[in-house]
């Protein structure tokens, strides 16, 4: 019965018809929930004691960053599936998950540093979490180019994902040890988000907040997802039936 | 099955030999950066002392960087990579040999000519002996990481400045620990943690590091 | 609401922009993550269909 789930899962047709009843179902939560967490974020949460009101920055910063790194692990699992059962929607999502988490990453970088200016005067601050955001954007840009190196899309898929395994590997050696190097270099350093002080009214719209990005990154990823089943597949006969239908 | 081993060994070495400049290019790099720190920031000698251990760690990283391209690329060119890739119970061994290999020709010399490099920058004494022990543990698993990003693009045409984006986010727990051991040194205290992480990495990267190469030849061989 | 008026909202006790430039960039980001797949998508689709017109 796994073996059938499995296949199923790895069948390009099968995939996009459930993808396409499953989106907009999807889109709608998504769109939901992070239209709540905003508003209340931005307008009706209390600010922060020492940081005023730039805390509300965090409603967007911290999902972000979350699905960032989530984001890694969830490529680097796909390109193991690929590799090891040769399925080409694994390796698909490899391709697609990377630009999404690179961008996600990209918002948190720059909500962090926004963030930072209020907080502590300057743009930029070496500190730990920023410096792994950064890193952590580095290895999603090393896997996008090695993929577009490649002529042969087989083998670029292979290469990409043997690369997302060992950066996800990589990635707690590299959190550990900036984490270890900024205690070197960094006195005391206010923590963005001190989380045993943070109340119910602070927390819950950031809970809402993640879980939408949670079903936004789904989101994302599905049409990513089709748009590289439309263009691996449109030799074949299920497709041009498929979309032959839709007129 | 040693013999297989054996004439890997003793090609590479002869190779190596033969192409000497190889060599002396990773060298070369590293002294010219470390000529170039002066130039550009000023001859305060506390300043240079200050900056000394990050600057050469980071000097030494891109100059084992740049060697690394061309561990696979003479090979694959002359298909001696496709006959290695039919020996699949020996590959890991001659995978290692030919790290080892390079890291005599490519990786050593920046080791041994570092406390050199010290001197210029400032460095004091104290640090100069632990310079030499942790770029010694460190450039092993450089040369191993870097082995994997040279895996992962022998077959492309554009190896360069693609192995760097690839490699240089893994780099980064080795320059951490590496600087930070000569920093510390340098302030009289013996880093014996920062020592024990490098050579906890380069354990780590002997171990698991031609297995990726090994999956990346295999791409490169049947792509 | 937390603030007592609209205006309040905006300025954010003089932490506005800061608050408001971080939420643009995100959006903008966020909006183009969403709409360049759906526009890639129409794209492909046509490109297929008129392939298969001309079979």
């Amino acid at each position: 019965m796994f073996r059938q789930w499995f296949h199923r899962w790895g069948s390009p047709p099968w995939f996009y018809r459930m993808s396409g009843t499953l989106l907009p179902w999807l889109s709608v939560v998504a769109a939901g929930l992070i239209a709540t967490g905003t508003v209340w974020g931005l307008a009706f949460a209390p600010e922060d004691a020492r940081q005023g009101n730039s805390f509300r920055i965090i409603y967007l910063h911290v999902p972000a960053s979350f699905l960032a790194l989530a984001g890694y692990y969830l490529m680097a699992l796909a390109g193991c599936i690929g590799l090891v059962w040769r399925m080409k929607l694994a390796f698909w999502a490899v391709r697609a998950a990377a630009p999404i988490g690179a961008a996600l990453t990209f918002i948190a970088l720059v909500t962090g540093s926004i963030w930072g200016k209020p907080t502590w005067g300057t743009w930029w601050e070496w500190d730990a979490r920023i410096t792994s955001m950064l890193i952590l954007f580095f290895l999603y840009l090393g896997v996008m180019a090695l993929a577009s190196a490649y002529q042969n899309s087989d083998s670029g898929n292979r290469a990409a994902s043997i690369l997302a395994i060992v950066g996800m590997v990589n990635i707690p050696i590299i959190y550990k040890s900036v984490d270890w190097w900024n205690t070197l270099h960094q006195g005391a350093s206010l923590k963005l988000t001190s989380a045993p002080t943070i109340h119910g009214s602070m927390l819950y719209p950031l809970l809402i907040m993640i879980a939408g990005f949670y079903l936004l990154y789904a989101v994302l990823l599905l049409l990513n997802l089709r748009c590289e089943i439309l263009s691996n597949e449109r030799h074949s006969r299920w497709l041009q039936d498929f979309l032959g239908d839709k007129r | 099955m040693s013999s297989i081993l054996g004439a890997t060994f003793r090609r590479e070495w002869q190779l190596a030999w033969r192409n000497l400049a190889d060599a002396v290019n990773p060298v070369a790099f590293f002294l010219m950066v470390i000529a170039l720190v002066p130039l550009g920031i000023g001859t305060d000698r506390q300043q240079l002392a200050a900056i000394a251990p990050g600057i050469l760690w980071v000097a030494a990283l891109l100059a084992s960087l740049l060697s690394v391209d061309m561990l696979f690329r003479r090979d694959f060119d002359d298909g001696t990579l496709e006959q290695y890739l039919l020996l699949p119970g020996q590959l890991y061994g001659i995978i290692w040999l030919k790290v080892l290999v390079h890291w005599l020709f490519a990786g050593l010399p920046l080791v041994l000519v570092s406390p050199l490099l010290g001197l210029m920058l400032s460095l004091p004494a104290d640090a100069r002996p632990v310079l030499l022990l942790s770029l010694a543990l460190g450039t092993v698993s450089l040369s191993l990481v870097g082995a994997i990003g040279a895996s992962l693009t022998v077959s492309l045409r554009r190896g360069g400045l693609l192995i760097a984006v690839i490699v240089l986010p893994l780099y980064i727990p080795v320059l951490i620990f590496g600087a930070s051991a000569t920093a510390q040194a340098a302030g009289g205290i013996f880093p014996a943690g920062q020592l024990a992480m490098l050579g906890a990495f380069a354990l780590l990267a002997l171990g698991l590091a031609p297995l990726v190469v090994m999956a990346g030849l295999r791409i490169a061989t049947e792509g | 609401m937390y603030f007592a008026s609209f205006a309040d909202l905006i300025a954010m006790n003089g932490h506005g922009i800061y608050v408001w430039s971080a939420y643009a960039i995100g959006y903008a980001v966020l909006a183009a993550l969403i709409i360049q797949p759906l526009a890639r998508h129409a794209a492909l689709s046509r490109q297929i269909r008129q392939q298969q017109d001309e079979d």
